[in-house]
């Protein structure tokens, strides 16, 4: 594991995406050792905020040190970082947390599940998993997924991945979708029906008829309860990313804790650190 | 320039310590920091079994600082013997384990299980304001802190702090009752016992409802207890309360800390510890001071 650091970077860019949701490149050294599910901690500059926001890695870009943090204004820290413009230089803390095992998905059919904010942490899983081993016709027989399917099928190359990601919105204001359509086959679900399947991502990934190998998701609690019920009765393997309230995000202060099934490796009570310990976990391990 | 400083007969480096609660064992904080440059290590209060701690949430912002109820979530003492001692012992820095129970004999029973173990001093939590038995209730009545002193100075083997809660009506007097007890030092102040409420959803932020407000809001209010305690006992006192920076540090010890330590701010700056210690002694060179021990008190 690489030390985790405090450092400054630079914020490259920032866009809006969508109502409250935002989209900043920082550079940093951070992204030489970024992966999929994993998050940082970004300091607002004022000084009556202390604490670092989590906020999950979107993308990473290692040739040029960027990060991409797509993120949603939810109070006085994340309003002042949608404020910050190009050039500004700020502090973050990171890489944090374990990402998402994409290494051990290899090979398999794979259903992402991002709900609201919790699409853009799977963005760089998809690229992640729709890349690496491929060769190069193979990663352009990723975007005809069914080609892929076949090939596999036929006895092709173990390691594609195919990649399915299921992505679910309040209404028609979508963000990230054209990212996610080129690693993989994107379906939409809105709960107001205005895109794509008219309910929540568990209702697209049941009306597709397709059965994945593994599930890896993010997104609100009840999205995540849901999953892991769904997981669990189909015998399918799931991974969630948690979330919580957090104040080190170094696995010191025991503040962001998720009841598990065995014993932690910590207090030996039945509490991971979300953030050391996660915050992607084994849906079978966690109690949500 | 010499920084080290004496508390009940041990030599600490320099006067730089780590809050307990807020840096773990140190495993964490390792990678940030070279512990071999602390004075001491306190770590994470432990009890005599392991401790789940409150439901989440259980920390939230608040203006220049945060609340916590994490409720001494620990792994028990015998975990801790195992794992986290011969952990810190590989370090040069002094080694204070604090303590937590819900009664006297629980205290006691972590007291003896520490006596024949390779730690410098024990930190008495008779101050954490989110646990429901113990802690806080031994901490806040002087006869209370009096009897829970004597008792476990009958069982501990290493020099005894007492940590001291801010939520009383006069800290004088509880440190007194500290010492008259026998305590070898007392440390102060735990953290100030708060509230936060989401107005949009009209819920309290912590599911404990209550929680313990640390951090650089609360400094003011620490260094004028820390100067208080001072002024009234003779054992060392330790100071703590939103220690930020070395000029937030030198306060204490100028109010009359003979050490300090960084607890919530660890959070925020995982450097803070030595950055407080680089600072300490940019002060002792641009002022010309010897003897750290020349400034504890100074000012009265």
């Amino acid at each position: 594991m690489p030390e985790k650091k405090k450092i400054t970077a630079v914020i490259r860019s920032q866009t809006r995406l969508a109502e409250g949701i935002y989209d900043m490149w920082l550079v940093t050294e951070l992204a030489r050792e970024a992966k999929s599910g994993q998050f940082v901690g970004v300091y607002p500059l004022d000084r009556s905020t202390l604490l670092p926001r989590p906020i999950s890695i979107c993308e990473v870009n290692e040739a040029r040190n960027a990060l991409r943090l797509v993120y949603r204004v939810a109070g006085a820290g994340t309003e002042e970082f949608s404020c910050w413009r190009p050039g500004q230089v700020v502090k973050v803390l990171g890489v944090l947390g374990n990402g998402y095992p994409v290494e051990e998905a290899r090979g398999k059919c794979v259903a992402l599940l991002g709900g609201g904010i919790g699409v853009p942490p799977l963005l760089e899983t998809a690229k992640a998993l729709s890349r690496g081993c491929l060769s190069e016709t193979e990663s352009q027989a990723c975007d005809g997924d069914r080609n892929v399917l076949a090939a596999n099928a036929a006895g092709g190359t173990a390691n594609t991945s195919q990649v399915h990601s299921f992505l679910g919105y309040r209404d028609a204001n979508l963000f990230l979708e054209e990212d996610f359509a080129r690693y993989g086959t994107l379906h939409i679900a809105t709960e107001d029906g205005s895109r794509g399947t008219k309910g929540n991502v568990l209702d697209a990934l049941r009306g597709s008829g397709m059965k994945p190998d593994v599930i890896m998701a993010c997104g609100p609690m009840p999205m995540l309860r849901a999953v892991k019920q769904y997981a669990e009765k189909e015998g399918i393997e799931a991974y969630i990313s948690l979330e919580e309230r957090m104040a080190c995000g170094v696995g010191a202060c025991l503040g962001c804790v998720v009841k598990t099934r065995d014993v932690d490796p910590h207090s030996h009570v039945h509490n991971a650190r979300i953030c050391t310990d996660g915050p992607v976990f084994n849906a079978k391990e966690v109690e949500i | 320039m010499n920084t080290s400083v004496t508390i009940a007969g041990v030599t600490l480096k320099n006067p730089v310590m780590t809050a307990s609660g807020t840096f773990g064992s140190g495993m964490e904080y390792g990678e940030f920091v070279d512990l071999n440059r602390l004075g001491a290590v306190v770590t994470k209060g432990v009890a005599n079994v392991p401790w789940p701690g409150n439901p989440t949430p259980r920390v939230a912002e608040t203006y220049g600082g945060m609340l916590n109820a994490i409720g001494l979530q620990n792994p028990g003492i015998d975990v801790f013997i195992e794992r986290d001692i011969p952990f810190l012992k590989q370090y040069d820095t002094r080694v204070i384990v604090n303590v937590c129970g819900k009664t006297v004999e629980d205290y006691c029973e972590v007291v003896d299980k520490l006596a024949d173990q390779p730690v410098d001093m024990l930190e008495i939590n008779v101050s954490c304001p989110n646990v429901k038995e113990g802690a806080i209730a031994f901490g806040q009545r002087a006869d209370a802190l009096f009897n829970i002193t004597k008792e476990i100075k009958k069982h501990a083997a290493q020099p005894v702090i007492m940590k001291l809660s801010p939520n009383v009506t006069d800290i004088a007097e509880m440190a007194k009752a500290a010492e008259a007890a026998g305590a070898d030092a007392v440390s102060l102040i735990n953290t100030i016992t708060g509230m936060k409420i989401d107005v949009n959803r009209r819920q309290f932020v912590l599911a404990n409802k209550t929680g313990g407000l640390s951090g650089p809001a609360i400094k003011p209010v620490a260094v004028r207890m820390v100067y208080q305690a001072a002024q009234a006992v003779k054992i060392p006192v330790i100071g703590m309360g939103g220690i930020a920076t070395a000029e937030d540090a030198l306060e204490f010890i100028l109010a009359g800390a003979a050490a300090v330590s960084v607890g919530a701010m660890n959070f925020v700056n995982p450097y803070t510890t030595a950055e407080v210690l680089d600072g300490i002694e940019d002060y002792m060179r641009k002022y010309q001071v010897e003897e750290i021990r020349e400034l504890i008190g100074a000012v009265k």
